[in-house]
């Protein structure tokens, strides 16, 4: 997949994009955007509206100013062009719910209707079922999936309907390292077979410096996006944080740190939890 | 002399009419307790057979039929809990709560009405604990009608209801209207719960609707196969139910036979037992794909 030329839109345009809770104001004025194929990072430490912005993006989240555009079209609430991944999905080992109903409700649920899934849709669920991975435990109860089995069935189900974006939310929190890896390597995959871009949220960004291609990177309700390189460096992140940060870059891991004596709670990646 | 199953069995009106009910309210209520059970709203159900029985009662010491009273009371209990907060998860309870509260204060008023005021002794039995053989034919017509609908209701929205009831957030992204397939779960367990009280009585309604269900989803391999299932166990409950009731009149002379709703609710349970050593089994087998283990252990020791 190769970046669009001029002709076609982004895959997604924020502009402007503000949300407050009551008095407190989550996003501030936020401004980016993504293009077709694309793998995207959205950064930032725990409560600073990672979610929020995913919510803002599917239209399930009012937003005060700013406006978002999907395929150069204004967001409209049943938008097939998105698949979503959300954070901490909770699946009950106590129903009977084998992983490929849950990828066939992909293609269907948001349909009311007696009709029977046709030949074609079936071999559409085998079909992704294969590309993420999942054909070995199609047939076992998704509650009582492994973390990182039950995000690849989650994958599926999402990809299914074949959209033009998909947003996960911290997909990789709470899995092993192993499981880490397995699923950013099928996001890749997965990316550029199916010319589907990505966004993807995570407070720690190490994992995604491999695949990543463009990085959104969120701290005061406020986003500074463009190229790992762009982005990732002193100036651009102290001017975000609004006091001074160093970027360090070490065995091809980059950490955040801040000056001691200032706040680091907003700091994503602390080198004490980093170093191994 | 006497066998188990009497040669008057079937040709006895009553004993007819009660095979003919029991079977539409089991089934009703087995397809809507699977979905009840998977959206863990049991309470709301039985919150709903409290209001139900609000209403039963009141429908008697205004002596209108038993079947609208029941049905009333709990589409009022479910419009309540919709008002105050039910599809909210953190609400949830609450909205139950403060609804069942309040039904079971009107229902004392009204039992005590029935069994004072009007001098019906046999109210207070009948509403909380029902009387199927008393049940008369003409309500059978209304049964089939409500218990149909909420069937077709259920078909129609099987599978915006079922992602739903996995995750909401998952639902709603996929453009699944959420709070409606909500309201309308509500209506349909309402009216189950309405027409299961008139079957085996109001307190009793829960135990069919979350019986078979519960027995069901601890078996099935999946949901459509857990409801078909449910259907079975309910129907197989509720006619060995009637049997045995009707069975139990030659057990002891002196007595009039022993409740029907008795005899259903114990074999629902008896159902529900021995489907844990199905579960302890399948348990085993999951634990033995080397993959699973982790999770499903932790899963355990939550
Ligand atoms: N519905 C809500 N009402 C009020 N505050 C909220 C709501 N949702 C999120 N917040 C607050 O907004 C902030 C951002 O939350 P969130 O988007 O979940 O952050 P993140 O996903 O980056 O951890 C948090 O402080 C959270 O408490
Ligand atoms: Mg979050």
């Amino acid at each position: 997949m190769s970046i669009d030329g001029k002709g076609t839109p982004p895959v997604l345009e924020v502009d402007g994009v503000s949300v407050s809770f009551g008095s407190r104001n989550i996003l501030h004025n936020v401004s980016f955007e993504l293009r077709a194929g694309e793998f995207t990072g959205l950064i930032g430490s725990n409560g600073v509206g990672k979610t929020t912005l995913l919510r803002v993006i599917l239209g399930l989240q009012p937003i005060s100013t700013g406006s978002v555009r999907v395929l150069g079209a204004p967001l409209s609430k049943r938008s097939r062009a998105l698949g979503y991944v959300p954070q901490k999905v909770l699946l009950d080992p106590d129903v009977p719910m084998r992983a490929r109903d849950l990828v066939a409700l992909g293609l269907d649920a948001h349909k009311f209707g007696f009709s029977r899934r046709s030949a074609t849709e079936r071999e559409k669920v085998e079909e992704i079922l294969v590309a993420v991975d999942a054909e070995s435990f199609a047939d076992a109860r998704i509650g009582s999936l492994s973390g990182g089995e039950q995000q690849r069935v989650l994958i599926a189900h999402a990809l299914i309907s074949s959209p033009k974006l998909l947003l996960l939310d911290e997909p990789l929190a709470n899995l092993d390292p192993g499981s880490v890896q397995e699923v950013v390597a099928l996001l890749h995959r997965v990316a550029k077979d199916h010319g589907v871009s990505i966004l993807l949220s995570a407070h720690e960004m190490n994992a995604l410096l491999p695949v990543m291609d463009r990085i959104v990177y969120v701290s005061n309700g406020r986003v500074a996006s463009g190229t790992t390189d762009e982005v990732v460096r002193s100036d651009v992140l102290s001017e975000l944080y609004g006091h001074h940060v160093d970027v360090i870059q070490l065995h091809g891991r980059i950490f955040v740190v801040a000056e001691p004596g200032t706040s680091a709670e907003d700091v994503p990646e602390h080198p004490r939890y980093q170093v191994d | 002399m006497h066998f188990f199953l009497e040669p008057g069995f079937f040709s006895n009106a009553p004993v007819r009419t009660a095979l003919l009910l029991g079977a539409v309210v089991a089934a009703v209520s087995a397809v809507v307790g699977v979905i009840t059970v998977v959206r863990s709203q049991s309470f709301a159900g039985h919150a709903l057979t409290d209001v139900a029985t609000a209403g039963g009662s009141g429908a008697y010491y205004l002596g209108v039929g038993a079947l609208w009273g029941f049905l009333g009371g709990s589409l009022a209990g479910a419009g309540a809990m919709e008002l105050i907060g039910v599809q909210r998860v953190r609400r949830r309870d609450l909205a139950t709560g403060i609804v069942l509260g309040a039904a079971t204060g009107l229902s004392a008023l009204f039992l005590y009405l029935d069994t004072t005021v009007k001098a019906t002794t046999g109210a207070t039995q009948q509403i909380l604990f029902g009387s199927i053989f008393s049940v008369s034919s003409s309500t059978i017509p209304y049964v089939a009608i409500f218990g149909g609908l909420v069937v077709l209701m259920m078909a129609i929205m099987r599978r915006p209801l079922l992602l739903t009831s996995l995750s909401s957030e998952i639902a709603s992204s996929q453009g699944v209207r959420v709070r409606m397939v909500g309201v309308l779960f509500m209506f349909c367990l309402a009216v189950s719960v309405g027409l299961s009280s008139i079957a085996i009585g109001s307190i009793l309604s829960t135990a069919l609707l979350i019986g078979p269900a519960a027995t069901a989803l601890r078996v099935a391999r999946s949901i459509a196969a857990a409801t078909f299932l449910a259907i079975g166990l309910g129907i197989i409950s509720t006619w060995l139910g009637i049997l045995l009731a009707y069975d139990s009149f030659y057990w002891d002379p002196s007595s009039q036979g022993l409740p029907v709703s008795f005899f259903i609710v114990a074999i629902c349970f008896v159902f529900y037992v021995f489907s844990g050593i199905a579960l302890s089994r399948r348990r085993a087998q999951e634990t033995r794909r080397p993959v699973a283990t982790d999770s499903a252990l932790s899963a355990e020791g939550r």
